[in-house]
């Protein structure tokens, strides 16, 4: 009985000395120099994009346009009509990824619309990023989504309507984490 | 005494009007120049015939080291055209750490790799904010001064990019050197702030599952980093082996996430998001996801694999002798801790032999093995397999193909093989 009472007075001393050293290296022992972030400065940097349109900018494009001005600021690196020239192909490859000869662009790879809009709206053109305006960049996604015989022609991509798109490749994705799936593990 | 004018009068001419001996300038000057007069150049000085740096003393030091004159090691650098943005175009570019060259675990920060999908951002520290926000509590921005001030965290890891490799997905080999096959790989110590410190300063709240990391540069590169792996291990990088992060390294300041593919830790860090679910950016979806034969694709292989290379020998150098004794030496290295055991084959897998692991052995760096061989003069293949703390052991090239095919692009981490030949040349070989 002592020899029993004398281990539980170990054990709670073993316990409370570990939530004393938890709670020690927790962050409250930095100095917290944080400044109030206002919604103006989370604008300023908070880019991406969301699946379900969320941080979709306003405006609005249609292909024709598109077509316009992809062939100004595009296609000297991604080739006529998207084809892929020194950079890569954004067309075709549909029904290739299973194959010996997988072509993965935009329109056989991409799982999500609203992600490929907020690539080139904050990445291209390559040598001058943002230097378009939104209805632009809504433009020359409606084009490359029509390229690609994603979108019939003449519709009208924002941000209410590129959620919606279903991206053939939608579902070619397999989440690896924690784990690579057993199926694929040797 | 003799003073320097008996010394110039000394001097014997070899044609009238003072002409001297062609050789005097040579001598002088290896005695130390001009003042050097003072000494008896002429009088059988002991330096003949040593070595040129015995007989002067050299450059004084430099601000910033520089390595010998007379090494050449260099980090490669990707051809135009090889990048999907094209770099024909300034910006997009590789460089690899050349593992045939170095010794040790930790990289020189001037050779340690880089990638950089646009470009390296010049980038003024005082114009840098990094702010969290979303699903927090008090949304925070900090400059780089005043992360200074927070508890330094510090390790030493690895880093790896997820590309590593990619060539030996290829049918045939290539001789690859080792900066080619695995270059996208270095070790350093890193020191910054604990992410789970600044993500508990701005309070996270419950429904904060993932991070989403975007970078300051031409392409605002982002990654979504699982809230698990943040309040972990995750830290804010701004020194590199004790000096501020150099620009290609994402100066002045860069998410590290121990043993997670490279892409990850974003450089020139600004914007941390907390939100409920990936944001399934560009690089999480048409980069960095791995092709499988039935079509569909890994995405979020996050977590590097267990992996190891021969170092030395290796197809940079031929043997000089047979019948010697060689040190093989290379290294090995887990995304899921430390590295528990390395085996060593000369004949291409057939029998194995455990290697001496170099101490100490730390969780996710860079772990470097030897182990002697006796080289007969016949044919061999010397291959390396790392086990890991966590008993995962590095695949076979076969079992690797055989489970995930061959157009994953990304994630090779299967056993290496070097064939020696009967002349002590050295190739890279499928075994």
């Amino acid at each position: 009985m002592k020899t029993e009472e004398s281990l539980m007075y170990m054990r709670n001393w073993i316990l409370f000395l570990t939530i004393a050293l938890t709670t020690c290296v927790d962050g409250a022992d930095t100095p917290e120099l944080g400044q109030p972030a206002s919604e103006a400065d989370i604008e300023q940097v908070f880019w991406s994009v969301f699946p379900d349109g969320e941080n979709l900018p306003a405006g609005s494009g249609l292909a024709v346009d598109g077509k316009a001005l992809f062939n100004i600021y595009c296609i000297a690196c991604h080739g006529i009509e998207g084809a892929g020239l020194t950079a890569v192909a954004l067309v075709g490859g549909q029904g290739s990824l299973a194959t010996d000869t997988p072509l993965k662009t935009i329109g056989s790879y991409r799982p999500y619309a609203p992600t490929i809009f907020k690539y080139i709206r904050r990445s291209m053109p390559y040598i001058a990023p943002m230097s378009l305006s939104n209805d632009d960049y809504y433009a020359v996604t409606a084009y490359l989504l029509e390229l690609n015989g994603i979108l019939e022609p003449g519709s009208v991509v924002n941000a209410e309507t590129l959620p919606k798109v279903r991206m053939p490749n939608r579902d070619g994705f397999v989440n690896a984490y924690p784990k690579v799936p057993r199926k694929y593990d040797y | 005494m003799m003073t320097k004018q008996d010394q110039l009068d000394d001097l014997p001419p070899v044609a009238a009007n003072g002409l001297l001996d062609r050789r005097l300038f040579m001598k002088s000057l290896a005695l130390g120049g001009v003042g050097t007069l003072a000494a008896p150049v002429l009088a059988n000085p002991v330096g003949e015939g040593q070595l040129p740096w015995l007989l002067a003393p050299g450059q004084g030091a430099q601000s910033y080291g520089s390595p010998s004159n007379y090494e050449q090691l260099a980090r490669r650098i990707d051809p135009p055209g090889l990048w999907p943005e094209g770099n024909t175009i300034a910006g997009s570019s590789s460089a690899y750490t050349p593992h045939q060259g170095l010794t040790g675990t930790y990289t020189p920060s001037g050779l340690h790799f880089e990638i950089n999908h646009h470009g390296i951002p010049d980038i003024d520290p005082d114009r840098h904010t990094l702010v969290i926000h979303g699903m927090v509590d008090r949304p925070l921005k900090f400059t780089t001064e005043t992360l200074d001030f927070y508890p330094t965290v510090t390790r030493s890891h690895f880093m790896e990019c997820s590309g590593n490799s990619w060539l030996l997905w290829e049918d045939e080999p290539g001789d690859l050197l080792l900066d080619e096959s695995h270059g996208l790989l270095s070790g350093s110590e890193w020191s910054g702030v604990s992410l789970a410190a600044l993500l508990d300063e701005a309070g996270v709240q419950a429904e904060g599952k993932w991070i989403i990391a975007e970078g300051a540069d031409s392409g605002t590169l982002s990654r979504s980093i699982p809230m698990e792996k943040a309040m972990d291990d995750s830290f804010i990088a701004l020194y590199q082996n004790g000096e501020r992060l150099r620009p290609g390294q994402g100066y002045p300041m860069r998410l590290y996430n121990p043993g997670f593919e490279g892409n990850t830790s974003v450089k020139w860090l600004r914007s941390l998001r907390v939100t409920d679910r990936p944001a399934m950016t560009k690089f999480e979806t048409a980069n960095y996801t791995d092709l499988m034969p039935d079509g569909k694709a890994l995405q979020f292989s996050l977590k590097l694999e267990v992996k190891s290379v021969i170092t030395r020998p290796s197809n940079a150098t031929v043997l000089p002798k047979k019948n010697a004794v060689y040190e093989v030496t290379g290294l090995a290295w887990s995304g899921s801790g430390r590295i528990r055991k390395v085996e060593v084959s000369a004949d291409g897998g057939a029998t194995w032999a455990e290697a001496e692991l170099q101490g100490p052995v730390l969780p996710i760096m860079l772990t470097r093995f030897r182990l002697p061989w006796r080289w007969d003069g016949s044919p061999a293949i010397l291959q390396s397999r790392a086990t890991d703390e966590t008993g995962r052991v590095q695949p076979t090239r076969t079992q690797l193909l055989d489970a995930r095919g061959k157009h994953g692009h990304y994630h090779y981490h299967a056993i290496h093989s070097w064939g020696v030949d009967a002349n002590g040349g050295i190739a890279h070989v499928y075994a």
